[in-house]
């Protein structure tokens, strides 16, 4: 044994001690710092979410209120029906403007100069004369009579009453002139300007006119896509899953169609526009803009979406139910049809769902296929010119009206509420079906 | 007769077709107790018996619904005056369209000139004949069918074999379909792209650094020639995808790690859906949300830096359409981390390490590869992006690296391209299939190394 400086020892192993200890310290708090980091990319994450739903709920909520003006309209026969006849069609052509325009001229009798009363008028939306002309169309007698009616108005008073145009702002840097302060000051006072639920915005197409403008449009011509898109993409998709999982022999042929299905999962949905413009519409001659067109392309794009779920449905199902329906004397496509699809069924429509989901919210391909027209009816059918939600919301946030804004907003909130509903549909659907085996 | 009623007519005379079958089946076998001599089913028997009825019926009424418009524009056209022969083309169609109009009954035959209004009478004469006719032969088509396989009935006859191999039939082309739908962008693209490239040389595209395809109406014009040099879009579409995945992926990676290796049960499920709804959110909503809320807010904190950023910067759209990735990383990457044996964390904890030294030292370097294959088709679904750009990045190109001013990208100039009335034989409209041509070949090619990638470490571990 060699004589050791117990003295040396204790303070070398002190020393190693503290080397570690330093070291233990460091490496803790390194480790902390990559947790914080952790922590903090997730929290960024709900952070990203929560900021998104706060910008487009806090702008978007409003588009669901619409101003009224309530005026007193005498119905003057001279300006309505100066036949005196009361005959639909000469009613239809009355001047129920000049009707709007001379109530708001008794109201506010001290209005002559053409540039001040062009601002009166400015109160009140174009589209009040259309409903006045609606009432009277449905009730002659209103003629000659006089009545307080509530008028929709127009989309700068609606955001200014809505607080959204700034009162502060000097007066060549905002639409409302001081003088439609004062009037509309004057129309508060007397308890004539009025906030309502805007039913506008869901039963009416689009419009040149923001406070005219709605939604039905467009969810009408998402349905019909959709509608053309879920009859083609669902039964397609599903007996491709079906082959490729039950029929399918290992050979090239095979290899080919899943490879090709993996890429047209990744290939961006734009391509799939350029696809539908140039053999839909050039090569067969599929009419521009319609719900037909726009269903064939997202059919193409969400086929890989489904065949890729209802494959993974199909797989879930044991093989032993296959043996067992094999063994007593099922033919292949008997065992498919009678034990597997059933068994497979909720995976394969969960799939589909959010398939459909995903079609709802594209917006890209469409483009491409004409379907950004401005389009003021209802279509009614699949070949009629039509536009769909999301092109619809792009169309208005492109526009210049301040009241399209919080428009193109509420729109973004009716979209974001039907994709709620379909994935929760999936959830739900997924929860109480589903089978583990 | 309509196309629609044709069509119930068929099914009505299907559903009939099957009842024949099936009870002609069970008559040969001599009533329901016989039915042990009959190779199949009685019911087969009567699904053969409608497939055959049926099928023939179909092909001929969707091959005569392809041909009988031409077949009929090209007879009226033959049986009008000989000047609409010599006119050209583009005027023939003209003549043709008007035709049309007066037929679909958008315009009154009144107001068109006498020729036309007899060449629309024609029309209209042709087109009621071609439906009888296809009525009359669809019917005699599926009547025959399904007789003549009525006919072949016998209990030897193997039915339930053949109505299987046409259910195969079936699903094969199904799933052939997405083929299909390759080849069909392949070719659409392609042919486009290679009529484009005889107008503008394919070096001029891909290497040229002007890009300005607003082609003059009159020669004389000031910048009458259209630029199509590529380069500045490609550029613009790198610098917004590289500002994504800036964002997206140590957000998305560290969101992953910290969800799979740190986080409680309790926080864990709240996160994960929370960040899925990210996935979910349609891109148009990201396009207004980069254009109303974030661009303004990066002009207005860049200005108190004394930076100036354009109201349409790249960075705008790329911090969204970073923010659009995050749960495409996180999820790729939650699916690698995972898929990492314990055995090989444990071993790193019985050395000592912590947890952090575990994930950076052994977890990653495992999981790299799955990791890269992620991070690349991520990059491939930024390039390829197209809401978020057109509604918060630039229109007119600029050959920057400055992430404050405003690009363009290629799906901008697409969409800009194509969006309106177009002519097919413009270069302004070629060009974008040519772009289209250059996004799909460079996606196609992110994707399969990605996915390569993907499986080649998915199996490494299995």
């Amino acid at each position: 044994m060699n004589n050791v400086d117990p003295e040396l020892v204790a303070r070398e192993q002190a020393q190693v001690r503290e080397r570690v200890e330093r070291g233990l310290r460091r490496r803790y708090r390194a480790e902390r710092r990559f947790r914080f980091y952790g922590l903090l990319a997730a929290l960024s994450g709900i952070l990203f979410v929560g900021f998104l739903f706060f910008s487009i709920i806090g702008t978007g909520y409003t588009a669901f209120a619409q101003t009224y003006i309530k005026l007193n309209i005498s119905f003057d026969p001279e300006l309505i029906d100066p036949t005196g006849k009361r005959n639909g069609a000469i009613l239809r052509d009355g001047d129920f403007n000049g009707v709007v325009k001379r109530s708001l001229r008794a109201r506010f009798p001290g209005v002559a100069a053409r540039s001040e009363l062009r601002e009166l008028y400015g109160l009140v939306s174009g589209g009040a004369a259309f409903e006045l002309r609606d009432m009277v169309l449905a009730d002659p007698a209103l003629i000659g009579k006089s009545q307080e009616l509530w008028l929709l108005a127009s989309d700068d008073v609606d955001q200014l009453v809505k607080g959204k145009n700034d009162r502060e702002l000097s007066a060549d840097q905002r639409v409302v002139s001081d003088m439609q302060f004062a009037w509309l000051d004057a129309l508060g006072a007397d308890q004539r300007v009025e906030k309502r639920f805007n039913w506008i915005f869901f039963n009416s197409a689009d419009s040149r006119e923001p406070e005219q403008a709605g939604v039905l449009g467009a969810l009408v011509g998402s349905f019909l896509t959709l509608a053309v898109t879920l009859f083609l993409s669902f039964p397609i998709g599903v007996a491709a899953a079906v082959y490729l999982e039950e029929f399918a022999p290992a050979n090239r042929l095979t290899d080919l169609i899943e490879v090709n299905i993996n890429n047209l999962a990744a290939v961006p949905s734009i391509v799939f526009g350029l696809l539908g413009l140039a053999v839909f519409i050039k090569f067969f001659g599929v009419p521009r803009s319609a719900p037909l067109v726009g269903g064939l392309v997202l059919t193409l794009m969400t086929l890989p979406t489904i065949i890729i779920a209802s494959r993974a449905a199909i797989k879930a199902v044991p093989p032993s139910i296959r043996d067992a329906a094999l063994g007593i004397g099922a033919s292949q496509v008997q065992v498919v049809t009678h034990h597997v699809l059933p068994l497979a069924m909720p995976g394969m429509l969960t799939g589909a769902i959010i398939g459909m989901a995903r079609a709802l919210g594209e917006t890209a391909p469409l483009l491409m296929i004409g379907m950004v027209a401005f389009i003021a009816d209802v279509p009614g059918s699949f070949t009629d010119p039509a536009t769909v939600l999301p092109v619809q919301i792009f169309l208005w946030a492109d526009s210049p009206e301040r009241a399209f804004l919080e428009r193109t907003s509420g729109a973004i909130m009716v979209l974001l509420a039907f994709l709620l509903i379909m994935n929760a549909a999936a959830v739900i659907l997924r929860q109480k079906f589903e089978r583990r085996w | 007769m309509q196309t629609s009623t044709l069509l119930l007519a068929l099914l009505l005379l299907m559903a009939l077709a099957y009842r024949f079958g099936r009870a002609r089946s069970l008559r040969l076998a001599g009533g329901p107790r016989g039915i042990r001599r009959l190779h199949s089913l009685p019911s087969y028997y009567g699904l053969l018996t409608a497939i055959w009825c049926g099928l023939p019926a179909l092909v001929v009424v969707l091959g005569w619904q392809a041909l009988d418009d031409r077949i009929i524009a090209g007879d009226v056209v033959r049986s009008m005056p000989g000047a609409v022969m010599e006119l050209s083309p583009g005027e023939l169609s003209l003549v043709v369209n008007d035709v049309r109009n007066v037929v679909a009954g958008n315009v009154p035959a009144a107001s068109v000139s006498p020729e036309i209004a007899a060449a629309a009478e024609r029309w209209q004469r042709l087109e009621s004949l071609s439906r009888i006719g296809a009525a009359v032969l669809a019917l005699c088509v599926a009547l025959a069918g399904g007789w003549i396989t009525l006919l072949r009935i016998s209990p030897a006859l193997r039915a339930r074999n053949r109505v299987e191999q046409l259910i195969r039939i079936a699903l094969l082309s199904c799933s052939m379909i997405a083929i299909l739908t390759t080849v069909g962008i392949i070719l659409s693209v392609l042919y486009e792209s290679v009529q484009f490239f005889r107008l503008v040389p394919v070096t001029e595209f891909i290497f040229g650094t002007q890009w300005s395809p607003q082609l003059a109406i009159r020669a004389d014009q000031v910048g009458s020639s259209g630029a199509f040099g590529a380069v500045p879009l490609f550029a613009g579409t790198l610098l917004i995808s590289l500002i994504a995945m800036g964002i997206s992926v140590p957000v998305g990676l560290f969101s992953a790690i910290y969800l799979s290796e740190y986080a409680n049960r309790g926080f864990r499920a709240i996160t994960k859906p929370v960040l899925e709804v990210l996935a979910g959110i349609p891109t148009v909503v990201y396009g207004f949300f980069a254009a109303l809320t974030v661009a303004p807010l990066l002009r207005v904190t860049g200005e108190r830096f004394g930076l100036d950023v354009a109201s349409e910067s790249a960075l705008a759209a790329g911090v969204v359409m970073g923010i659009m990735i995050i749960p495409f990383v996180s999820s790729l990457a939650d699916d690698m981390i995972t898929a990492v044996p314990q055995a090989l964390r444990d071993g790193s904890y019985g050395l000592g390490a912590t947890r952090s030294e575990t994930i950076r030292k052994v977890v990653l370097p495992a999981a790299l590869p799955g990791i890269v294959g992620g991070v690349l088709l991520a990059v491939s679904r930024a390039i390829g992006e197209t809401m978020i750009v057109v509604m918060a990045a630039g229109l007119s190109a600029n050959l920057t690296a400055n992430p404050l001013e405003a690009v363009t990208t290629v799906t901008v100039q697409i969409v800009t391209l194509l969006v309106g009335d177009q002519e097919f034989d413009s270069p302004k409209t070629l060009a974008a299939f040519a772009l289209g041509l250059m996004l799909f070949l460079v996606t196609l090619l992110l994707n399969v190394i990605a996915l390569q990638v993907v499986r080649r470490y998915r199996e490494q571990y299995e």
